[in-house]
């Protein structure tokens, strides 16, 4: 069974929030209606947006590291949401895995917010439903796309590549691999949900040289600078050799 | 969690219906097998029916005010199978049905006996009824705990203790109601519904209090190391990704004072507990029913304070990606 989700690379995420404004724009422009933002020209404004990009400090001055945190629905295997509802308007998909909400089902009685442990569920203050990442469903089958943009709005606009999508649970997908070979975390593993989006830890290039790789231990010159110096009234090989 | 006032009311309101019909039961009960005197069945348990009902009513109709879309209620009884939440919706219209069906039953004189056992203690109608009400009764207070105790990440609400006190607190504030309620009929009553008052009063806080203790050594599963998976003892949140507040920032945090925080704990212990007992003891010594009213006020106030440091002392574990704005 195919699960989509994304893959977060948190090595080479710079923070600028462009899957932040790109999801905001896609998802308030589609057929399920907009996300509303209350008083967004005046005081205290707020909106609901799918997607976040957090900022951590990680260590003590002068060894830190500035670790820019994207977050939104983990797309969980075991989602706490989900069984929880009591209407049925927060479910699972069957085929891919994509966890969503039936706006038309929902009545706004926010329990799946309290029993999602990430905060990854926001009331639309407008609509008065709960809505969450839609993994953008309405945009990664639309056929009329050409193929390579039937990706979530997040990752067609991320511009260091650190948002990878794809079939975590097909061994040969990019997503999967990535996983597999750098070393793809899951936040908050001690609650059993099973996320399915994963984060792909920072990492350090560091290259050990060792000292006798840098001087050549059978170099002949210096086993044999030793020899003497030819007399000056010897013949030489001037152009060839120093002696 | 951001304590609603919705949710506050419901579950105090229903508590007390729920802790009432039990008191009224219980009594008829005690009747059948003649260690209590027989009450008038128009005045006494008609009556206190209808007032139960008026209680579960109001708690129903607060809920509503919980809801984006309470038009769309009647859509929550779908997901009983998993959903505590859906239980609940559909346990407490039926309960409250049993209770009205109960009280009609004894406002009409339908209540033929179906069964008399050795020709002393007859088995009516009522009683039947009763019994799956009262069944109804204890389920419509797992439930409700149970909505809260399922989450397991928030760690305050994930023990059976939730359950016993939304239990014992109801039925605490239930009987002290009766306790008045009996008072002011002039029945027998009193002093029995008062001494379990008291003694549920008493358990109550023994229970509250362990999960008081209980919280306040809690220790929490979820760090800011698993929440970003980042493994190290120093990790400070420098921005939220954004500058005012979102639904985020709203719904998890109670948004008071420490010291409101602490006042509203200490208030409820207060309230709920020490006052109403002293109170009704005094009432029922002295026959006064202004006493035994206010005790069951007194305790009902506590009991709105105890509902929202309830939901106050819930932390949860989102609450660490929101620890500055930036």
């Amino acid at each position: 069974m195919s699960q989509l989700a994304l893959v977060i690379d948190l090595n080479v995420c710079v923070g600028c929030h462009a899957c932040v404004t790109s999801c905001k724009e896609w998802n308030t422009s589609g057929t399920a209606g907009y996300l509303a933002d209350m008083n967004p020209f005046s005081k205290d404004p707020t909106g609901t947006f799918f997607n976040r990009v957090q900022t951590f400090e990680v260590g003590n001055f002068p060894n830190t590291e500035t670790v820019h945190f994207p977050k939104s629905c983990l797309h969980c295997e075991d989602p706490p949401c989900v069984p929880v509802c009591p209407t049925g308007a927060s479910y699972k998909r069957e085929a891919d895995g994509i966890v969503l909400v039936d706006y038309d089902k929902c009545i706004g009685c926010k329990y799946c917010s309290w029993a999602c442990p990430y905060g990854v569920r926001e009331l639309d203050e407008h609509q008065k439903v709960m809505k969450k990442c839609t993994l953008c469903v309405d945009r990664i089958y639309d056929e009329s796309l050409p193929e390579n943009e039937r990706k979530p709005a997040c990752v067609m606009a991320c511009p260091t590549n650190a948002r990878l999508f794809g079939d975590v649970n097909d061994p040969d997908s990019e997503a999967a691999q990535a996983i597999r070979e750098r070393g793809g975390y899951q936040l908050m593993p001690e609650w059993g949900t099973r996320p399915a989006n994963h984060y792909l830890p920072r990492r350090k290039t560091r290259i050990t040289i060792h000292e006798d790789e840098l001087i050549r231990a059978d170099n002949p010159l210096y086993k044999e600078r030793q020899l003497p110096m030819p007399d000056a009234d010897d013949p030489t090989l001037d152009e060839t050799t120093s002696w | 969690m951001h304590p609603a006032f919705s949710v506050i009311f419901l579950t105090t309101l229903i508590g007390a219906g729920q802790g009432l019909f039990l008191a009224l039961y219980t009594g008829q009960l005690y009747s059948v097998f003649k260690v209590l005197p027989v009450q008038d069945s128009a005045d006494f348990y008609a009556l206190g029916s209808l007032i139960a009902v008026l209680l579960l009513l109001a708690g129903l109709f607060s809920s509503f005010f919980h809801l984006g879309h309470p038009e769309r209620a009647w859509r929550s009884a779908a997901c009983w199978r998993t959903s505590w939440l859906s239980r609940e919706v559909l346990t407490l219209p039926t309960f409250m049905g049993a209770v009205a069906v109960y009280g009609l039953i004894h406002y009409l004189g339908w209540n033929p006996v179906l069964y008399s056992f050795r020709d002393t203690f007859d088995i009516d109608l009522s009683l039947v009824i009763g019994a799956g009400a009262s069944l109804l009764g204890f389920t419509l207070f797992l439930c409700t705990g149970m909505i809260y105790a399922c989450i397991k990440q928030l760690q305050e609400w994930a023990t059976p203790l939730t359950v016993v006190n939304y239990t014992l607190l109801g039925s605490a504030s239930g009987f002290l109601l009766a306790t008045a309620f009996a008072a002011w009929q002039g029945s027998e009553l009193t002093e029995f519904f008062g001494g379990w008052a008291i003694l549920m009063t008493v358990i109550a806080f023994i229970t509250r209090t362990a999960s008081l203790i209980r919280n306040a050594r809690i220790k929490y599963k979820t760090s800011l190391e698993t929440a970003i998976g980042i493994r190290h003892a120093r990790i400070e949140q420098k921005s939220q990704g954004f500058m005012c507040g979102s639904f985020n920032t709203r719904e998890y945090f109670h948004g008071a004072p420490q010291h409101i925080f602490r006042l509203i704990k200490w208030s409820f212990l207060v309230l709920v507990f020490p006052i109403p007992l002293l109170l009704v003891s005094i009432g029922l010594s002295a026959n006064a029913l202004g006493l035994l009213i206010a005790a069951f006020l007194v305790q009902y106030l506590g009991l709105l304070l105890e509902r929202w440091f309830f939901f106050a002392q819930a932390n949860h574990p989102q609450n660490l990606y929101y620890q500055t704005v930036g």
